[in-house]
Order: structure tokens, then sequence, then C-alpha cells
């Protein structure tokens, strides 16, 4: 290895430090990855600049130091031992720390808030729909291309009409995911159906595409007695064991460390899977995102942290909710491996979500995705979004960026959609859903039995006492009290 | 005065009093000894070993062996993977625990004290007390929170809380307060064992002491009944009831009312919730006069219900206002002085049992 080096203080302090453990007859493993432990310096300060003065005086070999120098080079990744002190007192030019080493610097330098560019997003179909050439994707058979944009479809006729069904007054409440299809459809076709799901709220498409039939869903939204959480939660709070969903919970965030913690459980059991949690643009600023990503990456957690950034929290927009490059740079302040997503590409984020699985699920590591789209509808029914941002920004993701479209385009450039079979699906899944409610408006809310359950695994004596009393208090005053409730 | 016995302990400072009619089982004359820090121990340990589940996370529990040693020696026996040191994040490692508990794993959360639980509190009330019963039974949470609660000794206002009162007043969480080793153990290995989430309020005084444990105690299928309060000396004059530390103050108590010809009945409440109200109102009923004493503010406080339960299930019976003891209406002081003021102590106790028996004069007429 003939390759001269320029000789600068650092060379010659590393070569000093090289020759002093030569001296101290340590034999050095080439191989090794850590920096330079020694155990007979176990005692001596981490950080001295004493050993400066040595600098000139001991002898040192051209040869030893620039092999020295490589060897330094091919450290770089891995460090073992951080906390055992080094000889490297005399090796001024950087820092043996916690973590591996940190090189020193004479220039004072302050981290640039925000770096010149921001993170590219990944993206493989234009906005026509049309694929980029020379894009990398995860190609999707035609069944699977065809029920993706049948569910996307389904998704937006579900949330169209249940909304309309919330301002008639059918329903209480309701929160659509319009401009969001693409994500919910696109990140659940590229999972398992192993994987377990930690929702916020805007997913619904995931229960969709795992088989969640649209009768399922009127039943929760009206709480009724066939509903799966048996009436107590608002309209919207689906969950669902079988299909591996957890029931919505509305403080936001929670859902993050519960992740964390669930897949580390996954890991005790040596599965193959992995858990996948959603959270938008707003719910980063939660002091759980942050307990949640720092636990996944210590922990060495499968999980997927889904963050659907749609640009607006309720009226917060992203620049008064953080002053970041939005959510993907915050992954390697983690250690968390990450990526900036188009999440009006389906196609972007079914690879991204597939690659992203396949990491977390063999390497035990957390992955970020960001996915960036936009919250076409208000935030809710109780919101009315043209209050604090333009009709025409509205619209314009509305018309010009809408996932649905451009997902068709490339399902039908391929010749497996047509015009006949589009009116034919919308048609048919606006009949199945109108059916669905009516079924679900018509039938009994859940009895009164059950209003004291699952409080406990096993009712106490005491809830068992106020069953027995309000049953009493109906039977004398059965006037108060609604005729159409079961007893 | 039927069935009182009065025994001096081995290694005991004090006599304590053991009704010969026991709710439970008649100790053996030569006792084992253990502290309340052994008794944690070993029920940790042995519920781990019976269930895979079963693992403890939080922070010091590993490496430093528990920041109160209770966990010693379990890192070393069942490895890191249970029995997880953590960041410094409550919300996270109970986020953690309950997303793990949903899973099905049966997480034991440590709060190096309860005061830091408020860190995690939407956790616990939000996640694991309402989750079964949102998901109607589809995502139920056996999560077990423990750690100290109330005060210990010159740790000043933010280390001194009690919680017991807050966290009983949620559906959906059981609260238990052992005071004795017997207590700890019982309750413990029930708390594991429970499929619902307990918050269990140990008490950092109490690790210290050694009590009487008998065989039955040491086994390691040893569990006591979460909802039933346990009688510590029967008695007719007057009820006390205390939970955690409490208890021994009302012992105490008891020892020096006798003196003055009052017998009183002191209840260890064991658990906050469910609360056993049948056995204080039973005691009541006999006794006609209730003292409730906690360490926690007065205002909605545990004393609060549990005169409002006889209030309203034995309203006939009483023969005297109910008095209500405990800690003084403020964020708690630092200095000794202070800190004797504004925790209930045994002179207190002794009081309020007296004024309950119209042996001196109430504190209305005496303002």
């Amino acid at each position: 290895m003939a390759i001269w080096c320029r000789v600068s203080s650092r060379t010659i302090a590393n070569a000093n430090h090289m020759r002093k453990r030569m001296n101290q007859g340590f034999a050095v493993d080439v191989n090794r990855a850590s920096g330079f432990s020694s155990a007979s310096n176990r005692g001596r300060p981490l950080f001295s600049d004493g050993n400066r003065r040595h600098l000139n005086s001991l002898p040192w070999n051209r040869a030893t130091l620039v092999w020295f120098q490589r060897f330094k080079s091919t450290l770089a990744e891995k460090q073992q031992d951080p906390f055992l002190s080094s000889d490297s007192d005399e090796d001024h030019q950087s820092l043996e720390f916690p973590g591996g080493k940190v090189s020193y610097t004479s220039e004072m330098n302050f981290i640039s808030e925000s770096s010149q560019t921001r993170v590219p997003c990944y993206r493989v179909l234009d906005d026509d729909g049309e694929l980029i050439p020379d894009s990398h994707f995860q190609q999707v058979s035609e069944e699977v291309a065809v029920k993706m944009y049948s569910k996307m479809v389904s998704l937006q006729i579900m949330d169209t009409i249940f909304y309309e069904a919330q301002r008639q007054g059918r329903i209480s409440f309701y929160l659509t995911s319009a401009g969001e299809e693409a994500i919910n459809i696109a990140s659940a076709a590229a999972l398992s159906e192993q994987d377990i799901i930690l929702p916020q709220y805007r997913e619904p498409g995931v229960l969709l595409w795992r088989g969640f039939t649209l009768q399922e869903f009127a039943d929760q939204c009206f709480g009724n007695k066939a509903d799966y959480g048996k009436g107590r939660q608002m309209p919207i709070h689906y969950g669902s064991k079988k299909h591996n969903f957890f029931t919505i919970s509305s403080p936001i965030a929670t859902q993050l460390p519960q992740a964390a913690g669930i897949a580390y459980s996954l890991k005790m059991d040596n599965k193959k899977a992995c858990v996948v949690s959603y959270i938008g643009d707003g719910g980063t600023s939660e002091g759980d995102f942050h307990a949640g990503l720092n636990f996944a990456a210590v922990m060495e957690a499968p999980v997927i942290f889904f963050c659907r950034n749609n640009g607006w929290a309720i009226s917060t927009n992203v620049s008064e909710q953080f002053r970041s490059d939005g959510i993907v740079v915050k992954g390697r302040a983690y250690g968390i491996r990450s990526i900036r997503v188009d999440g009006n590409d389906a196609l972007a984020v079914y690879t991204a979500v597939s690659a992203a699985r396949e990491m977390a699920v063999n390497e035990h590591r957390p992955i970020l995705i960001e996915a960036l789209t936009y919250r076409v509808g208000h935030h809710s029914t109780s919101d009315d979004s043209t209050k604090y941002r333009k009709l025409d920004e509205i619209v314009y993701w509305k018309n010009a960026r809408n996932p649905v479209n451009r997902f068709r385009n490339w399902v039908q450039s391929n010749g497996w959609w047509s015009e006949q079979q589009e009116t034919q699906l919308r048609n048919r899944v606006r009949k199945q859903l109108l059916e669905a409610i009516q079924v679900a408006e018509k039938a009994e809310k859940p009895p009164l039995a059950e209003m004291f359950r699952d409080v406990y695994d096993y009712p106490p004596s005491n809830l068992e006492e106020q069953e027995k009393y309000l049953r009493e208090t109906i039977s004398r005053h059965p006037i108060d009290y609604p005729a159409d409730i079961p007893v | 005065m039927l069935g009182v016995v009065r025994q001096k302990m081995l290694g005991q400072s004090l006599p304590k009093i053991r009704p010969v009619v026991s709710v439970l089982r008649s100790y053996s004359s030569a006792a084992k000894q253990m502290t309340v820090r052994d008794s944690l121990n070993s029920a940790l340990d042995e519920e781990m070993s019976a269930d895979p589940k079963v693992f403890l996370m939080g922070e010091e529990v590993g490496e430093y062996q528990g920041a109160y040693k209770i966990s010693k020696g379990l890192l070393e026996k069942y490895g890191p993977e249970r029995v997880r040191d953590t960041p410094i994040t409550e919300a996270g490692f109970a986020g953690i625990g309950v997303g793990a508990a949903y899973y099905g794993l049966k997480p034991v959360v440590e709060f190096m004290t309860f005061n830091f639980s408020m860190q995690a509190i939407d956790h616990i009330i939000n996640s694991a007390a309402k989750s079964n019963y949102m998901s109607a039974g589809q995502m139920s949470v056996p999560i077990v929170f423990r750690g100290p609660n109330g005060a210990a000794a010159g740790v000043g206002a933010q280390h001194s809380q009690c919680y017991a009162a807050w966290y009983a007043s949620c559906p959906g969480l059981k609260v238990l307060t052992p005071y004795s080793s017997e207590d700890a153990r019982g309750l413990l290995k029930a708390a594991i064992r429970d499929p619902d989430p307990v918050v269990f309020l140990e008490n950092e005084l109490l690790y210290g002491e050694s009590f009487p444990v008998s065989d039955e105690v040491l086994d390691s299928s040893f569990c006591l009944p979460i909802g039933k309060a346990k009688i510590e000396r029967v008695g007719r004059d007057v009820t006390i009831t205390a939970f955690s530390r409490m208890v021994g103050h009302a012992l105490k108590a008891a020892e020096i009312l006798e003196k003055d010809g009052i017998d009183a009945e002191v209840i260890n409440l064991r658990s906050i919730r469910p609360l056993d109200r049948s056995t204080i109102n039973a005691s009541v009923r006999k006794t006609n006069r209730l003292v409730t004493v906690e360490e926690g503010f007065p205002q909605h406080g545990v004393g609060a219900e549990i005169c409002a339960s006889v209030v309203e299930e034995s309203f006939a019976y009483l023969d005297a206002p109910v008095e209500r003891i405990a800690g003084a209406d403020i964020p708690m002081p630092y200095a000794a002085n202070l800190e004797r003021l504004a925790v209930p102590q045994v002179e207190d106790i002794v009081r309020a049992a007296k004024r309950a028996c119209y042996r001196s004069v109430p504190l209305a007429a005496a303002a």
C-alpha cells in the first residue's frame, strides 16, 4: 500500500498513537472494528490535550502511519466499546465518545436549520398517471391492480355517502379520507394479513382492503347491535380483531408508542410480521411521536411509521405545525431509515411500503415513511375548511391531483379497466352502501345488558348492582326511557 | 373483648395485634420475617417464572437492579428481553406496555414514583382503562403499573403526592394498595394474573419494613383476592379505615386508644378500586363510628368516597359524624418540621377517634 498522504498534525498524532501502542507491545488487530481501546488505559481521562507536547518527540514510521490512515477510514460504520477510554488522549483530533468516534474540527460551523434542497419525493406515475420512464417500482398484477382501484373507488363512494348521511342527521359524525385513497389502499395492499395495523382515524381504506364489508362500516357508524364495538364509540372508530386492525382511539399519536410495544412483542414471538402505524402531519407534534420513534429505534422493533402529511391539521397548516422539512428528516434524528413518497401515487406507495415491510421484518428495524398528499375534504363533519383555506386550492387538489384518477389512467392504459366497468362498479357500490345504511339504521341498538360489560374482564359487584338498580328504575318509570332500546 | 390475642413478634419493636378469628388462615407461631421489598421481588420472580408472557419494564429496573432494588437479580435471571431498561420517557414506555398488552403479553411497567406517571397518564386512562370497553372486549389490557406512591421523607412536592384517589375514580382500572409483606406478595401476584389493567401503589417507606409471613404466603401459588379489605384488628367501639403506610399508623393509634378504653377496629383497605364497601359498612354497623385515614389530599379523596358510601348505606347506624384524616391541603413542603405537619400522624388519628367517640370536644365547637 504505497499511498502517501500529506503529513498534517493530525496524521502525526495518529502515528503517535500507533507508535505508542506498538511500544506497549499491544497487538493491533486490523480487523477489530473498535478504535483504540486499551485495558491499561481505562483509568485515563478520555479527553486530554496534554499529550500534544509529545507530538514531535517520538519517532514515527511513515508506512505505519499511512496504513493506519486507511485503517481508520474503514472504521466509519462500526464502533464498539465506546466507553473504554483509549490511548487517544494524544489523538486530540477526534474523540472517543459514547456512541462512537466523533472527529473534532477547529472551524465553528452550525449545522444549518434546513438543507439547500428539500428531501426529494419518490414517485413512479406522473400527474396524468403515466409511468415515468426508468422508474423503479414493484410491479402489480392485473388482479391486484384492479382490486386496488376498485377499493379506492369504493372508499370514495363510501366517504361521499356517509358524509351525506351525517348531513342529513342520520349519523352524528363522519370523517372522510378524500384525497388520500392511494395511501389507504396501496399501503394496505403491500402488507400481509398478519401485519398489525394501529390507525389514526383517516385510514378506513385499510380495513376496506382487508375485507370489512360496507355493512360492517355502516353498523359501526350507526352504533347498532351488530357493531363490533357494541355502540360504545363515535362513528368512524372502527376496530376489528379478526382483521388485525386495532380500534381507533381519539387521542392523537398514542398509537405510536403502542405500535412499538406490539412490534416488540412480535419480535419476541419470532413472528414474520410487522406493525404499521399511521399518523398525520399534526400528530407528529405530540410527545408520543418522539417516544414512539425513539423507543422503536432503541428496541429494534419491526414497525412502520406511516405519516400522512396532508398539509393540514384541522385549520393548522404545516408551516405552523413544524419548521423542519416535513417529517422525513426527523427519521434520521432517531436513527430510523426513512423515505418521502408521493402519497397520491398508488404504485409508489405500494412499492415503498413493500420495501419497508421487508426491512422491518427481516432486519428488525423501524421505518419512517412520509407520504405527501392533500386533505381534500374538511377535517370532519364538524369542520368547514373553506373558512381557513382557499377554495381554489381545494378544487385544484381534488381535480388535478386526484389519486384515484391517476391510478385509473395507469390501470386503463394497461388494458385492465374500461369505462363500462367503471360505471358498473360505481353503481354497484353505491347501491350496496345505500342498502347497508338502510339496514343499519333500522337495526336495533345494543341492549342494556351490554352497557356494563367489558369495563372489566368480569363485572364486579358494584357494576352488577348498578345494572340491577337501573333495570328497576326503568321498569318503574318506563315513560322516561326510550322505548326502542332493548332491555 | 373476644378473640384478641396480643403477641410480641421476633425482631419487631412494637407489639402487633393479630385476630384469632382470622378471615384467611392462621399463622404458624414461628413465622418467617420478610421485608416488603423482598416480597415484591419474590412475587415478580415467581410470576415471571410461571408465565413467559410476563415482563418488566421501567427506568433503572435492569442493570441498576431497580431504583429501589425491587427488581434485584431479575435481569440476571431472565435476561434483557424480559427485564427492559427504558429511556426516560414515561409516556413512551407506558404506551409501549399498553401496546404489548393489547398484543397479549403481560407487562409490568414500573414508574420510579407515581408522581412521574402524570407524564403517562393519558396512556393509563385513555388507553389502558378504557380500551376493553371501547373495543367491546376485543382489546384487553392485562397490564400492571406499579411503583412507589405517596409521601416519602424529605422529597418535596413533586415526589410526594398520593394518587390513589385519582386512579380509583376511573372505571376500567383496578387500584391496589398493599401494606404488609403478605399484602405485597398476594396482591402483586393477583395483579399480574388479572386480565384488567391494575395500578399497584406501593410505598417507599414500607419497602424496608419487615412483617411476619406464613408458609402459605411464601407458597408460589399464593394470591389474595382483589376487592377484599382485611380487618387487621378487630374492635367494637370505632372503625378506622386506612391503606398503605397509614395502616401502620392506625394500628399504633389503636394501641394508644386501648389504654383509654376505646377498642378500635382497624381495616386495611388493600383495594381502593373496587372498594370493599361491604366490609366497611358491616364494620360501621357494628361500631357505629368511623374514622377514615389517608395520606393524600382531602378534597375528593378516598375518605370522601368511604364517607359517602357509609352515609348512603348505613346512615341510621352512625352515632357520630364521620371523621376524615388526610394530608394537608397543600403541596408537600420539604422542611422536615413542615413535612411532619403536612402528613397524618398517629396522634391525629387518636384525636379523631376520640372525637368520634365523643370523648373530646368536636372540632367545630373548639374553633
